[in-house]
């Protein structure tokens, strides 16, 4: 591929400052079963370029699934000439030495098992099983699972000598079932949906507690249709970390996103609570508030080495002891917000240009382990596995539900409780954060689906968090 | 897309279904599904541009099926006939390899039927170079941030049955917003197949215009119950929860549908709520991943009560209903909401003292059995007392069942439509919209 790129890089004769090639070539393979019966089975391939093309600091692009070399330079005039025309109403200038700085690397996910280890129908056969495993009466009326693998290999070269390679392996996994008695409906899934997205091999599709975690998924969901309503009241609300990962996202994540708070996203996912002016001052959360940008975890979905404008990517603090220090925003965005950032220019694949995306997005343990958090709880609700999410598009009013709950009394877990739904404000929620689980507690999930941007993109991200406690949060049941 | 190019397009899938045939064996099936597009994609904040570009892409779907075993690949497809069909060969390899392996499927849908139908849509789209000026030259004093979409959309079908559809239109959709300097806005869609700058200038000067309205003190409102008039945008917004878990026979087999209720007869929704899939206004194609065509009308809500579900035919194999040409999420795809009564200039005094709702944001299911959803006001919403509109609210989160505002609590829709386009863009850019009205609610919950 390298000898392609450069080839075409040097064939293609334009007046412009800087221009860049991104290759992605991405595979896909996608099992899914229900009721033990098959539903969906096969494998997406994807390939093309995207072109950049800056002239006089402004940047056009150009992207085609045809690798060939005409394909490419006809790709780049086009680039050159949106470019050419957007001239003059261009929104920042942009500096290939600052915005596209030169660089070299390479980043490839750890693995033990390769993803071809196992075929489609070994994959299925499991998936069948698990099916079969999680109906553990007749109650439950619908049984899922499924697995999909992925392997994306992205090439960036520039005409300034940029050559990154970065090889990505993904595994995801989900199982669940829908329990039903007359009109009551209950849904329980491993950790929420499609929360179990990880990078590495087929070493991650079969879990040592794979089997006892099904089995108990399968009775939770019937215990959840005799299980009592979450009451609606004002209390401590215990998060697991499956529940943490999506608290993380909508209500830190997106708020310090660079380009929602520039404005960039206004028309779409919205802008932000969050102003330029509150980096380095503003108090978002309790003293024990620590936010982590980190693309370095091992296995951790959106780790990366290196963004797509060839950024080099590394562990910064977001929040650090509650106090907001850095934003979510790429080389572009830091430059527009004269905000301090990170390497976070993605795109979802080579038919969509690089914007600001969050990758790992980490709550740092801090002390206390669970049995600590529980026991010191005269009366509080304990939420996992997310089912419902909505915010408002400056991130601030928020609506959360999960699908299985435990009631807190005197400092022991008791009734099972369904339904669970909880409201906040974000300020107000963060700097209710009272209790931090310590690394015993910390786990990792992962979602394929983070949505943004114009033209839309999903893309993938990662979130690791202890469990955690909010003081006084307003929770409540279902029903019409 | 250039005629030549679209020409090009069709002659290659053609040959590559052509060839398909000949190369498969007699004891095998399979479909093809193709979505092409070439588009322009410009991005603006601040009445500047901040992205743009052009994507040319293009994908088949190749399903094959034997002996109750089926799997797909999906393809990069370029129109370069030399490059996709080695690539089709490949994929048409693997999958003979793989079909033994998997376990059987009883409810695999053969391709049956044999429809086939071409369309072309063609319309006057901006040229590439005319589209940031054209759009930025009447909003440059304003804080303006949008999105335009716009060129050549393929669709596709074929299969071993000899079933083949072509569907191609020329479109674009300009999604923008417009914000004050106290960060209130007013949301905007211009879309269309033929871009007619002086109706463009027209949607610039009423939004103006309401941005005026936008500019007195926001109100900020206590939690509670408001009498709510949705503009036609938000009920948009609502229905299409009805193809998240809604209107999907399978969903409701399955204990997945929020119209459960609504199906065992135990809720009825109000006399006035009548809902159809309606094709007759061409934006989608009526093919689905079968090759099958939807009726151009078929009824789903009718006067309140649940008279049809949207049922493909691999469901209607695995429950013994009849399929109705529904795709394979079952999903709305071309969906119509009667209007009612209420006249636009009744609509303040109807609504009396109220919401004026015009967008809503990031809706979700809170509770899917009792028909809960949750979600924000967003852009131009109002407080209006005694029919006048007193000033911009502070968005407000709702939480409240179908089986209220769509029952007991719906006063009226308005005796108008309007057409709310799709402007997604999510793997490549959708087609179609909803038709829909605006709606009068009593005692609508807001609950943060």
């Amino acid at each position: 591929m390298w000898s392609e790129l450069t080839k075409a890089i040097a064939n293609i004769n334009l007046p412009a400052d800087w221009l860049g090639i991104r290759v992605v070539k991405d595979t896909s393979a996608h099992h899914a079963v229900r009721d033990g019966l098959p539903q969906r089975n096969g494998k997406s391939v994807t390939t093309g370029a995207m072109l950049e093309v800056m002239v006089d600091g402004c940047i056009g692009y150009a992207a085609t699934n045809s690798l060939q070399l005409m394909s490419l330079q006809n790709a780049a005039k086009k680039a050159y000439q949106q470019a050419l025309t957007a001239k003059q109403w261009w929104i920042h200038p942009f500096q290939a030495t600052s915005e596209r700085p030169k660089m070299v690397g390479e980043y490839v996910s750890p693995f033990i098992e390769p993803l071809n280890s196992l075929s489609a129908g070994e994959i299925n056969h499991l998936l069948v099983r698990i099916c079969q495993s999680l109906k553990v009466s007749e109650q439950i009326v619908k049984t899922t699972a499924g697995a999909n693998t992925g392997e994306r290999e992205t090439w960036f070269v520039s005409s300034n000598g940029s050559e990154v390679y970065q090889k990505f392996l993904f595994l995801s996994t989900h199982y669940g079932a829908i329990a039903q008695d007359g009109a009551i409906v209950q849904q329980r899934t491993n950790n929420g949906w499609e929360a179990n997205y990880f990078q590495g091999g087929m070493e991650l599709l079969q879990p040592d507690n794979l089997w006892q975690r099904v089995q108990r998924i399968g009775e939770e969901a019937i215990e959840l249709l005799a299980a009592e309503e979450c009451p609606t009241t004002r209390t401590n609300l215990v998060l697991a970390p499956d529940q943490m990962m999506l608290q993380i996202h909508e209500s830190v994540g997106h708020p310090l996103e660079l380009d929602r708070i520039l404005g960039d996203e206004r028309n779409y996912a919205g802008g932000s609570f969050v102003n330029k002016s509150d980096f380095g001052v503003l108090v978002y959360g309790s003293p024990l508030m620590n936010i982590t940008f980190d693309p370095t975890v091992s296995g951790e979905s959106a780790s990366y080495g290196y963004d797509d404008t060839g950024a080099i990517a590394t562990r910064e603090y977001l929040i650090k002891e509650g106090v907001l220090l850095r934003g979510l925003g790429s080389l572009e965005s830091q430059k527009r917000a004269g905000v301090p950032g990170v390497a976070c220019a993605r795109a979802c694949s080579w038919n969509r240009p690089a914007i600001d995306r969050m990758a790992n997005l980490n709550l740092e343990p801090g002390k206390a382990s669970f049995e600590e958090i529980i026991a010191d709880i005269e009366h509080g609700v304990y939420m996992d596995s997310n089912r419902s999410w909505s915010i408002d598009d400056r991130r601030y009013k928020f609506q959360f539900g999960c699908e299985y709950a435990k009631l807190i009394e005197n400092g022991k877990l008791t009734k099972t409780l369904r339904n669970p739904n909880y409201r906040a404000t974000t300020p107000e929620f963060w700097h209710s954060l009272t209790k931090v689980g310590n690394s015993s507690t910390w786990e990792m999930y992962g979602t394929p689906y983070c949505g943004k941007g114009e033209p839309n993109q999903a893309i993938w991200v990662g979130h690791g968090s202890p469990v955690c406690l909010f003081a006084n949060v307003e929770v409540f049941g279902g029903g019409a | 897309m250039q005629h030549e190019e679209l020409s090009t397009l069709e002659v290659s899938f053609n040959q590559l279904i052509d060839t398909l045939l000949l190369k498969k064996a007699a004891i095998e099936e399979f479909t093809v599904k193709l979505n092409s597009e070439r588009s322009q994609f410009t991005r603006f904040n601040h009445a500047k541009v901040r992205q743009t570009g052009i994507v040319a892409d293009g994908w088949i779907d190749l399903t094959l099926m034997q002996d109750q075993h089926s799997s797909f690949r999906q393809i990069p497809f370029t129109g370069n006939w030399e490059i996709d069909w080695q690539v089709t060969y490949k994929a048409l390899q693997e999958l003979r390899a793989e079909l033994p392996l998997l376990p059987l499927d009883p409810y695999l849908v053969l391709p049956s039927a044999t429809n086939t139908s071409r369309e072309i849509h063609t319309g006057n789209l901006l040229l590439e170079e005319a589209v940031v000026p054209e759009v930025l030259e009447s909003v440059a004093e304003l804080d303006f941030t949008g999105f335009y979409a716009g060129g050549t959309v393929v669709n596709a079908y074929a299969d071993s049955n000899g079933q083949k559809h072509w569907f191609a239109t020329d479109s674009f959709t300009l999604d923008y917003s417009i914000f004050n300097t106290a960060g209130q806005a007013v949301k905007g869609i211009f879309a269309g197949s033929d871009w007619h700058q002086q109706a463009y200038k027209t949607k610039i000067q009423e939004a103006k215009t309401q941005l005026e309205l936008l500019a007195r003190p926001v109100k900020q409102l206590p939690r509670g119950q408001y009498r709510t008039y949705f503009a036609p945008a938000a009920v948009a917004d609502l229905l299409m929860m009805l193809s998240w878990g809604g209107t999907s026979e399978a969903d409701l087999q399955q204990g997945n549908s929020a119209l459960a209720v609504l199906s065992r007869g135990e809720k009825q929704l109000s006399s006035k709520f009548n809902l159809k899939e309606n094709f007759q206004l061409g934006t989608v194609p009526r093919f689905n991943e079968w090759g099958e065509m939807a009726a151009l009308e078929l009824p789903i809500i009718t006067q309140g009560i649940l008279v049809n579900t949207l049922i493909n035919s691999r469901t209607a194999k695995e429950y013994q209903k009849t399929a109705n040409g529904a795709n394979s999420y079952e999903s709305l795809r071309a969906p119509e909401v009667s209007s009612g009564s209420l006249e636009f200039d009744q609509i303040l005094p109807s609504l009396d003292t109220g919401l004026y709702v015009s967008n809503l944001h990031y809706l979700n299911w809170s509770d899917r059995p009792t028909g809960r959803i949750t979600g924000m006001t967003r852009y131009a919403c109002f407080w209006v007392e005694n029919g006048e509109i007193i000033a911009p609210i502070d968005n407000l989160r709702f939480d409240d069942s179908l089986y209220r505002f769509w029952s007991e609590n719906l006063v009226d829709f308005t005796n108008f439509q309007e057409f709310i386009p799709e402007v997604g863009t999510y793997e490549g850019r959708q087609l179609g919209g909803s038709m829909v009205p605006g709606m009068l609610v009593e005692d609508f919950t807001y609950t943060l």
